[in-house]
């Protein structure tokens, strides 16, 4: 075993949510299947370009004709029964198959059940799928910049200069308005009464807690966005009708976008991200709130693009490991939220408050105090 | 896949790891003296996900960690992966992997009928580690255009469709086929991948099969798993999968490419390397066995009963990625009712939350630690009643059998009876990572609630899917490890069946334990007792149980037994089943703090001021 008891560097540690002020921030649009793309390198797009399109195919449905004609035993005979040929458009109602004998007398007939275009025909089931109109999917830029790349048939990559802020958790879909600070100090909470009509569009910065009546309120005045600290569970549950079981979102239809910056339950949003929300009041950024905690971490974002004074700032390698002096922030209780750097990363395992024994560093707070904290209950901070 | 560096018996030393969901976990095994034994451990973030993208970036830092632990290097120095072999002074002879990062394998499967065909291939493809995202049947109550849209909605890694006894049923096991090809099912890869679909269904189609679904699917054709009625044959499509999962899904994966290179054996699905140590258990002790797995993002349980093995994967139960699920599908109070203490509902949620959005961390305070304690239970429990509903008897199959017998069937739907099963055994971040082994050996017994006389065992560092993948070429090594290192013995746990009022007398217990005094202890509804007996040492017991309890020959009678030892003892549980605790709330609390005192499952003094201070 090793003699030394302090490593310098440690690699096993959680990233950290990104709060940057300054840096090329690229985003690839992409289209869920094949189409059209529909801008060329070095073109500059705002908001709501059409990047690319495409038309998914329309639902299919099943016409069960041999069964519904009475030869079920004979699906061999269906072509002899179609009215219609694959390939044909036909209308919810229309007849596609049946016969009609002794001057119509007996008769049978077998309707399309949808708007859609016969797609096959089977002699071994003698079913008819017919397959509903084609959807028509336009993916927009989302971000203003410049086209980069272009994905041939698929999308493109757009850059912008921008601040980029992401968020722990959130729900909604992709959207963008301007910021507007409607609280005064991370601690405080955004409630009802400092919503207003004008207000319509905006991306609302809260402090600590977002209260339901507010995201209602929200909802009713067309808020596009609103970013607070944290959200209490029940809330979201409400808002969004259901409870959350594994996290996966941005497809919600609540009719606004929220974007929480710490966690669950009332959580002062860290003064960082709250200095640098309020260096940007008044100017528009893109938020989307889709979080998928699993299979390809996607964290909820709010792109403030802008180009005056723009100065890069330095990005933390990735794969490189935590140092003494690297700035962390606790994500676990007794000293959840608190923000400090290390101070010392000991080898050897330590026994904790539940008498686990982990590995563990110190960490020196804000407030001066020293705290020993499990590895893997800190994340770095990006500066 | 790479030929072994080395002949087994000139191997000295291996790593394993596992690329979990959350963590992935190394494991430093060494030969000293002739015999194989685990070293070290080291763990590290997985990387599967952006900003990363890469699982070997995770691999290496968890190795640095067992580097850094034992002063071996491991790495290469031209950071090509992992050196092999070990050259006397750097490197390994052995490295192998499992993984369940990135959502593990994920699949469609789609048979005739529901508790059949349908039936056969859900375990097939649970079997084959996967994790079932639907079961399409023609019977499943749905409208063919809501399986359409559900399909649709699906973006699996793979489909497995069955139907049909081979020379049976055409018709509509080609509606089931062209009803999938309607969906047009994309891959969760990308859009240039083309979707898998193993065929496992009446021989006599598969020309028709082909014809029908080769311009959208890459099929490959197995031997049909329920060939007649009364045979299931999952084994062909078992390998099939594995086989596409390694060539289509994992070389999909962010850095698996890379991976795949740095690996000596195939890599396999996690619960895949967990079942073949679960079976490994029940080959050794010769007596039926039921395994856990519980994981971050999914729980996986597996029976050996009679020989047959069964796997089931309960893909959002877990204890980070899932955590939130558990707390969805079982609710907030059925969490709540384990907790000894008063937090408000809100308090509670928020926490679970905040764990599922930050999956990584783990309990710094007790009463973090009980509360995932809690979760724990459910999730286990949830994922043991969804294992009984797969490990069921093959229905379709006619036997003679009497009246009594048709209404015991229809009773018990499966086989997995608790009094039948002898060995509980237990692996996953949570059990392996607790902090004292009482309270992996309560929550199983809790959650699983045994009866009769039944040894509980547990992974010691969570090794089991590592020694899984290890068997596949060294079992001896393996089994080595296993048995010395990674199989904790917990215990027995001694549980009459039925249930009464507080206090009621449940059970007589007389246990005659070598060098040391006949002891006998009378049992009351509603008691936990643990007494020492270490690990090695057995004892005979005399359990003479109340009527109305069976500890397995029948109400009131009585059993002569050996139980073995384990580093938590012999519990005696008369706290009846089913388990349940009291609705009201203090008399919940204060039955809860008299379990825990009576089984010194947290700190006395810790757990009091917690109490108090939570009131």
């Amino acid at each position: 075993m090793k003699e030394n008891k302090v490593s310098k560097e440690a690699y096993a540690y959680t990233p950290g949510l990104k709060v940057k002020k300054a840096m090329t921030v690229s985003k690839t649009r992409r289209l869920p299947i094949f189409g059209e793309v529909c801008v060329n390198v070095g073109d500059e797009v705002s908001y709501e370009t059409v990047v690319a399109k495409t038309n998914i195919s329309g639902d299919a449905e099943i016409v069960k004709v041999a069964a519904l004609l009475g030869f079920a035993s004979k699906p061999s005979d269906l072509l002899a029964y179609m009215k219609k040929k694959i390939g044909d458009q036909v209308s919810k109602g229309e007849i596609i198959a049946g016969y009609s004998v002794l001057f119509g007398l007996l008769k049978k007939w077998a309707y399309s059940p949808i708007d859609g275009i016969i797609e096959s025909t089977s002699t071994v089931t003698g079913q008819v799928i017919i397959r509903g109109l084609p959807i028509p999917v336009e993916i927009e830029s989302y971000i203003p910049g410049k086209v980069v790349n272009v994905l041939p048939r698929e999308g493109a990559v757009i850059e912008t200069n921008a601040a980029l802020i992401q968020g722990i958790f959130g729900i909604g879909v992709e959207t963008h308005g301007k910021i507007k600070m409607v609280v005064d100090s991370p601690e405080e909470e955004l409630t009802a009464d400092r919503i207003m009509s004008e207000d319509k569009g905006s991306v609302l910065i809260g402090g600590s807690l977002v209260t339901l009546d507010a995201l209602r309120k929200g909802v009713e005045f067309g808020v596009s966005c609103i970013v607070t600290g944290g959200i209490r569970h029940e809330d979201v549950t409400a808002l969004i009708g259901e409870e959350i079981g594994v996290a996966i979102t941005g497809q919600e239809e609540v009719g606004i976008t929220l974007i929480i910056t710490e966690g669950f339950g009332k959580m002062r949003m860290s003064q960082r991200t709250f200095d640098l929300l309020k260096r940007f009041d008044g100017y528009m950024a893109s938020v989307n709130g889709a979080t998928q905690i699993r299979a390809g971490v996607m964290r909820p974002e709010i792109i403030i693009p802008y180009e005056e004074s723009f100065e890069k700032s330095s990005n933390v390698e990735l794969g490189a490991g935590m140092l003494l002096g690297t700035p962390v922030r606790i994500i676990r209780q007794p000293c959840f939220g608190a923000i400090g750097n290390v101070v010392s990363l000991p080898v050897e395992l330590q026994q904790i408050q539940t008498k686990s024994n982990v590995r563990v560093l110190e960490v020196e707070l804000e407030d001066g105090r020293v705290v020993i904290v499990p590895r893997a209950n800190v994340e770095i901070i990006e500066e | 896949m790479m030929a072994l560096s080395k002949p087994n018996e000139e191997m000295k030393y291996i790593l394993a790891t596992d690329v979990g969901s959350t963590t992935t976990k190394a494991r430093f095994f060494h030969r000293r003296d002739g015999e194989w034994r685990f070293l070290v451990a080291g763990e590290a973030p997985t990387t599967v996900e952006t900003p990363y993208e890469d699982v070997t970036l995770g691999v290496r830092n968890a190795v640095r960690e067992v580097e850094e632990l034992t002063g071996h290097q491991i790495l290469s120095e031209d950071g090509s992966g992992i050196a092999v072999p070990y050259d006397g002074n750097v490197g390994v002879d052995l490295y192998c992997t499992t993984s369940s990062a990135g959502g593990g394998l994920q699949m469609m499967v789609a048979g005739l009928i529901k508790m059949m065909t349908a039936e056969s291939a859900n375990r097939a493809a649970l079997g084959a580690g996967g994790i079932v995202m639907d079961v399409i049947a023609r019977d499943d109550g749905r409208k063919p255009y809501e399986k359409i849209k559900r399909i649709r909605s699906l973006r699996p890694d793979m489909i497995l469709l069955a139907g049909g006894v081979d020379g049976g049923a055409t018709t509509h096991v080609m509606e089931v086929a062209e009803l999938i090809k309607a969906a047009e099912p994309k891959a969760r890869l990308g859009v240039s991948y083309e979707l898998p679909l193993v065929y496992a269904g009446n021989k006599t189609l598969r020309h028709q099969i082909e014809k029908l679904m080769s311009s959208s699917f890459a099929i490959t054709m197995v031997e049909n798993l329920r060939p007649v009625l009364a045979v299931e044959n999952t084994e062909p499509a078992r390998i099939a999968i594995h086989e596409l999962f390694m060539e289509h899904v994992m070389s999909h994966a962010p850095g698996y490419l890379k991976l795949m290179k740095w690996t000596d054996v195939a890599i396999m699905p996690t619960p895949a390397g967990e079942g073949m140590a679960i079976k490994l258990i029940a080959d050794a002790f010769k007596e039926n066995v039921l395994g856990v797995g519980l994981g971050g993002a999914t729980t996986n349980v597996y029976s050996v009963v009679d020989d047959r093995f069964v796997r089931s994967v309960s893909a959002n139960l877990g204890m980070s990625y899932s955590i939130t699920n558990v707390m969805k599908e079982t609710g907030i109070r059925n969490i709540m009712r384990w907790l000894p203490f008063k937090l408000d509902k809100e308090d509670v949620a928020s926490r679970l939350m905040n764990k599922m959005i930050r999956p990584t961390t783990i309990p710094q305070t007790l009463e973090d630690l009980i509360i995932e304690h809690s979760v724990a239970r459910e999730a286990l429990r949830l994922g043991l009643n969804h294992h009984k509903t797969i490990a069921t008897r093959l229905k379709g199959v006619h036997v003679d059998r009497s009246i009594g017998d048709v209404f015991q069937d229809a009773m018990a739907k499966t086989y997995v009876e608790m009094m039948n099963i002898s060995i509980i055994a237990g692996t996953g971040g949570l059990l392996s990572h607790a902090p004292d082994r009482i309270q992996s050996m309560i929550i199983l017994i809790d959650a699983f609630q045994p009866e009769g006389v039944t040894r509980i065992l547990q992974d010691s560092v969570f090794m089991m899917p590592h020694l899984g993948v290890l068997s596949t070429v060294y079992r001896e090594a393996a089994w080595n490890i296993f048995d010395k290192d990674c199989l904790v013995r917990l215990g027995t746990v001694i549980a009459p069946a039925g249930t009464g009022s507080l206090g009621d007398p449940v059970m007589t217990v007389e246990l005659e334990i070598p060098e040391r005094e006949v002891l006998k202890k009378d049992l009351k509804f509603g008691e936990i007792k643990r007494i020492d007996l270490e690990e090695g040492q057995e004892a005979k017991v005399v359990i003479k149980p109340h009527k109305g309890y069976d500890v397995g020959e029948g109400s009131g009678r009585e059993i002569e037994s050996t139980v073995m030892g384990g580093v938590v003892g012999i519990v005696f549980d008369a706290r009846g089943r089913p388990l349940q605790l009291p609705e009201e709330d203090s008399e919940r609390k204060e039955m809860l703090m008299n379990w825990f005192d009576a089984t010194n499952l947290y700190p006395e003094e810790e757990l009091k001021s917690l109490c108090e201070a939570r009131v």
